[in-house]
């Protein structure tokens, strides 16, 4: 028994299906859990008030905006070799939540920015390459929605990811040349958390909390989108047999 | 390899090709800048450089679509998969007629355009080299994009949005070098890597630009 026959459509069905409230409640779950205790729970930073609070929205909307453009070049890679065309559908699928998550992080950090930095937008290396990112993800479901035949345009997508996947690291390495940023380091670690505390365990575990429970929509979201893309591909089976009969 | 060398090149300079088309828009926008951000010379030498390098970079999107479409059309892509040439070296021919008749006239002619713009002249120089570098890069990414959406009717638009994201590297350190020409810097470091890009494009977009060729035709 190997791992890929669980990307047989038809048991990929039975599993999802099984596994699909489960996760839809937890992330339900975890969402509320994080963000109302981060929203009305967590002190308001000594110098930034009640503004830091966005960053539970803020930082897991970031971080699956870029780990779904990850899954996607995974899900296109299995495709090119495998040839599973559920990991076509899920690359296919992911792609309309990455652009929705790219663009929530744009807009909180935009309100975020407006009181803090004085200013909604600037071209920082950060805040641009999540533009161009957003750009790619529109790109890419264009491109799906193209095309008419589906094996085509999964393997036309799929080496688009691939090579979008090059030039959006180009880009963001690019920009650090055009442009010294405005935007924070990286401050959520959790590999070398232990040895020097960037974030106080107050605002810390809300936002665990929050990125699990965002990570978990994604999920959620992926399989559901997975889900119908496949149901629609029985439908179109089914219409054509009808029409022949 | 010659014969399609050739015919590619006469196809582009005659009639509905697209040759000279690219340089009359480039000559266009150039005309229409002190019209939009006023005639004042200190702001347009200071835009001049972002201004001529975002008008080549347009200028190189307009004759993409064409690149493989008209083949695909009537049938001569597919005549040239199953032939013995290999696809990888047709793409390439494909993508260095596009700079021929676009990217190198351009570059040629940048330094007069640049000059009507109140660009400094030390720039001049610069600003053909960068272009001429750089859009030999964007040819090759516009080969990969025109391969992606040939089979795509009217796939014009799409083509750009897919294509301009990723000219934004090439962008980036070509308009980089040419700014610090002018502002009397060293452009070493930024003119090495818009090389390395459009080495590294030439040399590996054209195998992914027939991979996609190849399924188009399937």
């Amino acid at each position: 028994m190997s791992i890929w026959e669980y990307a047989n459509p038809k048991r990929f069905m039975g599993w999802s299906g099984t596994v699909l409230p489960w996760f839809a409640v937890l992330a339900a779950g975890l969402l509320t859990t994080g963000l109302v205790w981060g929203f009305f729970f967590t002190p308001n930073d000594f110098r930034q008030g009640s503004t830091v609070k966005i960053i539970y929205l803020h930082v897991p909307s970031a971080w699956i905006a870029i780990n779904a453009y990850l899954m996607m070049f995974v899900c296109s890679l299995i495709w090119l070799i495998r040839r599973h065309h559920v990991s076509a559908l899920a690359a296919k699928a992911a792609a309309p939540v990455g652009l929705a998550m790219t663009l929530i992080a744009l807009a909180t950090g935009a309100l975020w920015g407006k009181p803090m930095w004085g200013t909604y937008w600037v071209w920082d290396p950060r805040l641009t390459s999540f533009l161009i990112l957003a750009l790619f993800y529109i790109g890419y479901i264009g491109l799906w929605s193209a095309i008419e035949d589906r094996d085509t345009a999964a393997d036309l997508t799929s080496v688009l990811a691939m090579v979008g996947a090059v030039f959006a690291l180009l880009s963001r390495y690019a920009v650090l040349f055009w442009n010294q940023g405005l935007h924070q380091g990286t401050t959520v670690t959790i590999a070398d958390g232990a040895q020097q505390e960037n974030i106080s365990t107050v605002f810390f575990v809300p936002l665990l909390l929050s990125m699990g429970g965002f990570t978990l929509l994604f999920v959620t979201l992926v399989l559901l989108g997975t889900r119908s893309e496949v149901m629609e591909r029985r439908l179109a089976v089914l219409r054509k047999k009808a029409q022949i009969l | 390899m010659r014969a399609i060398l050739i015919r590619d090149l006469r196809l582009s300079f005659r009639a509905g090709g697209g040759f000279g088309l690219a340089l009359v828009f480039f000559l266009i926008l150039i005309v229409l800048t002190p019209f939009a951000v006023g005639n004042d010379p200190v702001v347009l030498s200071k835009v001049s450089i972002g201004v001529i390098w975002i008008g080549a970079l347009l200028a190189c999107l307009l004759s993409l679509d064409r690149l493989f479409a008209h083949d695909f059309e009537d049938g001569t892509l597919e005549a040239l998969v199953v032939s013995p040439l290999p696809l990888e070296m047709v793409v390439l021919i494909k993508v260095i007629v596009h700079w021929l008749t676009t990217g190198l006239p351009l570059a040629v002619l940048a330094p007069i355009f640049g000059a009507m713009l109140g660009l400094p002249a030390q720039a001049g120089l610069m600003i053909a080299v960068t272009l001429s570098i750089g859009t030999l890069g964007l040819s090759a990414i516009g080969g990969f994009g025109s391969a992606l959406t040939v089979g795509v009717k009217r796939g014009g638009l799409l083509l750009s949005l897919l294509v301009l994201p990723m000219y934004v590297p090439t962008l980036i350190f070509g308009a980089m070098a040419a700014r610090q020409t002018a502002s009397g810097g060293d452009p070493t470091i930024a003119l090495t890597i818009l090389g390395a890009i459009t080495l590294t494009g030439i040399a590996t977009l054209p195998f992914v630009a027939a991979m996609v060729l190849r399924m188009n035709v399937r």
